[in-house]
């Protein structure tokens, strides 16, 4: 118990951690999103635009949130606006655009040669140097993108699964996407800080994968995600401060060993599901629920003996 | 009789090429209608003008008398080629039902007594409810169709139309679907679908669209599904062989192999 409380007694921990808990939790939440609609590469490519804004924002004196929101939306309704025709696939399209506003703002810190103290901690992030008002603002974005999502939840659950029928049965599916690509952005955005722009991929994607290593449901995936977003979060700053590591790093390194463990869980849990339904009738081995009403072994039997 | 689907002078493009051009189609209702033509002949871009998904330059496209948009859409039921559904997507064949209902105006994420108890009834009638419970992964080839077309009824639409639900599944399944299409359709609904498959149309169906760019005939699998016309539909020798009743259709040139035992 004191190894839980002790760091407790820093500030600077106990914002860390509400933030990692805060961010672990709305990634794990977007991140089931990223992760089925296949856009594993988007959160990496908005995490460099918004750097891109904030670098621009920083050469004409606006917030960090500010440089970083709008730079990061515009790339996001571009992306959007491009794959619209299909010509240009979302993979292509995130490249070009988010690579070209991180250009832009790898040009203007070469002419300005500094970099301030929000720049860097975006780019590598900087968990200890969470402010009151970064606390406020990832609360904000927080609490937002969940209350949206869970009223959203049938909608963007089919949508998600079947972009076009959804559109067929009349669901509003271009509106639903816009208001994906705004709430993933401001999560990426918010996230910056903790994980910095170089991981936030992974910030996004663990939790996702491991929930769906637990789960083959929709909403239990959402849940576990949520969850693990959180264990990720807390764990990962224990352990950025007893090993005395960079935060971001930890946290995301903490993220791979959960989601090696989920793989290995499931692969085992798998072996011995095979092995508890695995039976033989004869010179018939074959596998499947043995409770399986459904199973008429009388017939195999005959088969297998003629 | 009363016309479910009008197509009045439709001519609409699929990516900047157009597709069909002045077509006229009257589908009455409670009709039962295959569409059939060769790979990229325009069957599905016909699909998704019925169904109000396909941008049309010129011409009207009517539901039971009214525009078709997307505020009519509820009352169409639609399954999309099963082959484009990513089978490791994280829902069981209940959500798969469920989603039937997500058009509705219920807010909170989880599903009501009522929705419960018709995904449970619906999913009984079409012989699904033992694996309600069940990923989509893990169930057969009928069963997933029987869960797309639980979707499709479950909002009770007037019309049913289907992409091609007899592809990548094996005959007794194709059988099992197109009986199923059967009852419903003798219950008044009205059904229009797509396929490849000439005899399974040829057995099962009671009208047919042959279509290449525009309808080359329609009519009675009987009447229209001759050399001449399958030949025009499809640019290629078909031959027609009729036994018993039915009209088998067979490909006219065989490979020669050089060496056969």
């Amino acid at each position: 118990m004191q190894i839980i409380l002790e760091p407790l007694h820093y500030e600077f921990f106990r914002h860390g951690l509400i933030a990692a808990i805060l961010v672990g939790a709305l990634c794990g939440l977007i991140g089931v999103h990223v992760v089925l609609r296949g856009m594993s590469y988007v959160g990496h490519g908005l995490s460099h635009a918004a750097f891109g804004g904030a670098v621009i924002g920083f050469v004409l004196n606006f917030n960090f949130y500010i440089g970083a929101g709008v730079m990061g939306l515009f790339a996001a309704l571009l992306i959007n606006q491009l794959t619209t025709n299909k010509k240009i696939k979302s993979d292509a399209a995130i490249g070009i655009v988010t690579t070209a506003i991180f250009a832009l703002g790898v040009a203007v810190i070469s002419q300005q040669r500094n970099l301030n103290r929000s720049l860097e901690s975006a780019l590598f992030g900087n968990i200890l140097g969470i402010t009151n008002t970064d606390l406020l603002i990832i609360g904000l974005v927080t609490a937002i993108t969940m209350s949206i999502m869970f009223l959203s939840y049938r909608s963007l659950l089919f949508a998600t699964f079947d972009q076009e029928t959804a559109q067929i049965f009349g669901l509003k599916t271009e509106a639903l996407q816009l208001l994906f690509a705004v709430l993933l952005t401001l999560s990426v955005i918010v996230a910056m800080n903790i994980v910095g722009v170089t991981m936030i991929a992974a910030a996004l994607i663990m939790p996702a994968m491991t929930a769906r290593m637990m789960t083959d449901r929709f909403s239990l995936m959402q849940l576990y995600s949520i969850v693990i977003g959180i264990v990720i979060g807390a764990g990962g700053m224990y352990l950025s401060y007893f090993f005395n590591v960079a935060s971001g790093a930890t946290i995301v390194l903490f993220g791979a060993v959960i989601f090696c463990l989920s793989v290995m869980i499931r692969h085992i849990r798998e072996r011995i599901t095979l092995q508890e339904n695995l039976h033989r009738h004869g010179n018939l081995i074959h596998s499947h629920p043995i409770n399986n009403k459904n199973h008429n072994h009388t017939d195999e039997i005959k088969n297998e003996s003629k | 009789m009363n016309p479910a689907i009008q197509l009045i002078d439709v001519t609409t493009s699929y990516e900047n090429n157009v597709v069909f051009t002045r077509l006229s189609l009257q589908i009455e209702v409670g009709q039962f209608v295959g569409i059939v033509g060769p790979t990229g002949c325009g069957k599905t871009t016909l699909l998704k003008t019925i169904l109000g998904a396909q941008k049309v330059f010129c011409g009207q496209v009517l539901l039971n008398g009214q525009p078709v948009d997307r505020t009519h859409n509820k009352k169409i039921g639609y399954i999309p080629q099963l082959e484009s559904v990513d089978w490791s997507f994280p829902v069981t064949v209940e959500d798969v039902i469920m989603m039937g209902l997500y058009t509705g105006k219920r807010l909170l994420p989880w599903q009501s007594r009522e929705e419960r108890e018709r995904v449970e009834d619906l999913a009984g009638k079409l012989g699904i409810y033992n694996c309600l419970r069940q990923h989509i992964a893990h169930t057969s080839g009928g069963q997933r169709q029987r869960a797309f077309l639980a979707r499709a009824l479950i909002s009770n639409p007037t019309l049913l139309v289907l992409d091609e639900p007899t592809a990548g599944v094996d005959i007794k399944t194709q059988h099992e679907v197109l009986h199923l299409l059967g009852d419903i359709n003798s219950q008044g609904m009205t059904i229009i679908l797509t396929t490849h498959d000439l005899n399974a149309v040829a057995s099962h169906l009671p009208w047919v669209i042959c279509f290449n760019n525009g309808i080359v005939a329609e009519g009675k699998p009987r009447d229209i599904f001759t050399n001449a016309i399958l030949t025009e539909t499809y640019g290629s020798d078909i031959i027609i062989i009729k036994h018993g009743g039915y009209h088998l259709i067979a490909n006219s040139t065989p490979l020669k192999f050089k060496h056969t035992t």
